[in-house]
């Protein structure tokens, strides 16, 4: 298969010092990365070691007790909001609200017009086509996962935080996860925490909680 | 007893009051103190807003705990007035009704930060609640004058700034404010220096962050 | 721009619109609580009064009660339902105040004219003389009414126990509000002028405008963890 070559973005994510202290116990100490587009960060550690939490605060969605997170991004002005997609464990859509409806109310929240099609296309993609329009309370855990795809990619963000990418997941689910990954280190930056045995030669650089925490 | 009293230690009289003005020296600076408590909340509440220090947490806390515990002696020592002035215990009048609103509010912090489990989520939390209810006592205080009558004693200090009350009485209610602050400050500083150890050694015991 | 501001906070108002819509969670609550509370007073007190300060008290503790049965849902709702984080990773933290505040002040306008309704037509010696004060007195207490509510019920949806300590936290801030409305409703009820009552609307509207300015100022603090 021909790969497009897309262009790499301009953008720069930088963590330096993050810290995060909570019931006063210290979760993390002193974590500094630097990544331009094309490049990956891999984050592992057991349970309880602070993955979650450190995406979460590169996410800009949990302030870090110290240090700063820092988006440069010298080609469109992108606010946090348009620069980042974030798949979660934690996550969760809303379940009264269809597929097609959580995106709408995610790009217009995002003051992003999107062509109907656009959605249609996403969904898709992630293995979604014949549940558009079905509320998501009655997806599984896998389809939820699915979703939480569309979400974070209907965007098209130049960054790219996954925990735990391929919970819930089937073989097939999988693959497309492998595939999207490739896509988005073509253009941008991913960063990826995980337990589960992975490669870390794969990445450009790596962070382990329960060395460094 | 006389109006003006041969001795220093005789209380002066104010026509009309006699014996009950004794309780002014106790209710006066309480209820004075236990605004300032409030408004010392929220003057560290805001300073943890900005610096997410835990001590301005603390300090919060405490002057919240010892301004509590002053606005219910004041509540008691005014209704215990009120009953002997005006044989009621309780008449709603603007200052009574201030009072109990200001019992209300610190109730409501208190509720709100046994309600929460994470430290700094509470400190966040009650420094938000003081604030805003700092910023809607000035309302309360407008709005209570206009629409309830008043059964409150004219100020003994009137507008003029000429006193009215007796030398004697002026420094005696001036010694009673000296006193109860200093007795709140310095309960204030315990109650802060209890809760630092408190914090610093749960922190020792799981080896971490010192405040 | 007040455009990209505004499209934001309208698409999170009708996100919440759409879902009520749909689940009728806080409608229902509201619903009933009003029918209910009215009911309570009807058979207590029903045709026995005809004073206005007994009937206006009365009826801004129906509004206030069902008010706090339904308010909180708005942001209780996102932090039981972990929605939160999806709200987080959207819009800046002001959106998410505006966009619920303006549902919160659907939701008490339509809660408003249900209860006076039901309660013009169930208590019998409840008549209005001055309806141009009395309108504009249910206008602006309705609107200080979802302020406070609104920053109130974010700040209990982080904590523990949500229900019961809405009204506890609400009350205090809401007291000088209710002081003045149940004031100017008695005087409508009466005959009062709307001229006389110039200071009291001031005082509303300053009261409004402070709860929001202070709101938006504390909201991202209370908002983000």
């Amino acid at each position: 298969m021909e790969m497009i070559q897309e262009p790499l973005l301009d953008i720069r994510l930088s963590g330096t010092g993050l810290s995060k202290v909570f019931n006063r116990r210290s979760i993390f100490r002193d974590i500094t990365f630097q990544l331009s587009a094309g490049q990956t960060l891999l984050i592992t550690g057991s349970n309880g070691a602070g993955k979650s939490t450190l995406l979460k605060v590169i996410a800009g969605i949990l302030t870090p007790s110290s240090g700063t997170v820092s988006i440069m991004d010298a080609d469109i002005p992108q606010t946090v909001y348009r620069a980042i997609g974030f798949v979660s464990p934690y996550l969760n859509l809303y379940d009264e609200f269809s597929p097609r409806e959580n995106l709408f109310f995610a790009m217009s929240a995002r003051s992003r017009q999107v062509a109907p099609d656009a959605v249609d296309r996403i969904l898709d993609r992630v293995g979604l086509g014949r549940f558009k329009d079905v509320p998501s309370r009655v997806f599984s855990s896998g389809m939820k996962q699915r979703l939480k795809y569309a979400f974070s990619l209907i965007h098209e963000p130049p960054i790219l935080l996954l925990d735990e990418p391929t919970s819930n997941l089937d073989e097939e689910g999988k693959g497309f996860v492998r595939d999207l990954m490739a896509r988005q280190v073509a253009k941008g930056i991913l960063i990826v925490a995980t337990n589960e045995q992975t490669d870390v030669s794969r990445y450009d650089h790596s962070i382990n909680l329960d060395r460094e925490g | 007893m006389s109006a003006n009293p041969s001795a220093w230690y005789h209380l002066p009289i104010i026509p009309g009051l006699e014996d009950k003005a004794r309780i002014l020296f106790f209710h006066v600076p309480t209820a004075w103190l236990s605004t300032v408590g409030f408004i010392a909340s929220m003057v560290y509440g805001i300073r943890y807003l900005r610096k997410r220090d835990p001590e301005d947490d603390i300090k919060s806390a405490s002057a919240a705990g010892v301004g509590f515990l002053f606005c219910i002696l004041a509540t008691v020592t005014g209704a215990i007035w009120a009953k002997f002035s005006w044989g009621t215990y309780w008449n709603w009048d603007p200052r009574q009704t201030s009072i109990f609103v200001l019992l209300l509010i610190y109730g409501a912090y208190f509720a709100l930060r046994s309600a929460i489990d994470v430290e700094e989520k509470r400190a966040t939390l009650s420094a938000a609640y003081a604030i805003i209810a700092a910023v809607v006592m000035p309302f309360f205080m407008f709005v209570m004058p206009r629409i309830l009558a008043s059964l409150h004693p004219q100020p003994v200090l009137n507008v003029q700034g000429k006193t009215e009350m007796n030398a004697t009485m002026l420094v005696l209610l001036i010694s009673s404010f000296a006193g109860f602050t200093g007795l709140a400050s310095w309960m204030w500083n315990l109650e802060v220096r209890i809760q630092r150890i408190v914090m610093n050694s749960l922190s020792g015991l799981k080896g971490e962050t010192r405040v | 721009m007040i455009g990209t501001f505004l499209n934001p906070v309208l698409a999170v108002l009708r996100k919440d619109l759409q879902s009520e819509l749909r689940t009728r969670y806080a409608m229902s609550a509201l619903i009933m609580f009003i029918v209910s509370t009215i009911s309570i007073i009807v058979f207590a007190i029903g045709g026995g009064t005809s004073r206005s300060d007994v009937l206006a008290g009365m009826l801004w503790v129906v509004i206030f009660f069902s008010s706090m049965s339904g308010l909180s849902r708005t942001f209780v709702s996102e932090e039981e339902r972990g929605t939160a984080m999806t709200l987080q990773l959207l819009v800046p933290p002001s959106v998410v105040l505006f966009g619920k505040l303006l549902f919160n002040v659907l939701l008490v306008i339509g809660m408003n004219i249900l209860a006076v309704a039901l309660y013009s037509f169930l208590m019998t010696g409840f008549t209005v003389t001055s309806p141009g004060l009395f309108s504009l007195t249910l206008i602006l207490g309705s609107g200080g009414l979802a302020a406070s509510s609104t920053i109130i019920a974010a700040i209990i949806a982080k904590a523990n126990t949500k229900g019961p300590l809405f009204p506890v936290l609400a009350l205090p801030i809401l007291l000088p509000l209710l002081v003045v409305v149940i004031n100017m409703t008695r005087l409508s009820m009466e005959g009062g002028d709307i001229s006389e009552s110039v200071g009291e609307f001031q005082f509303l509207i300053a009261y409004i405008i402070v709860i929001i300015t202070a709101s938006n100022l504390l909201f991202e603090y209370i908002w983000r963890d």
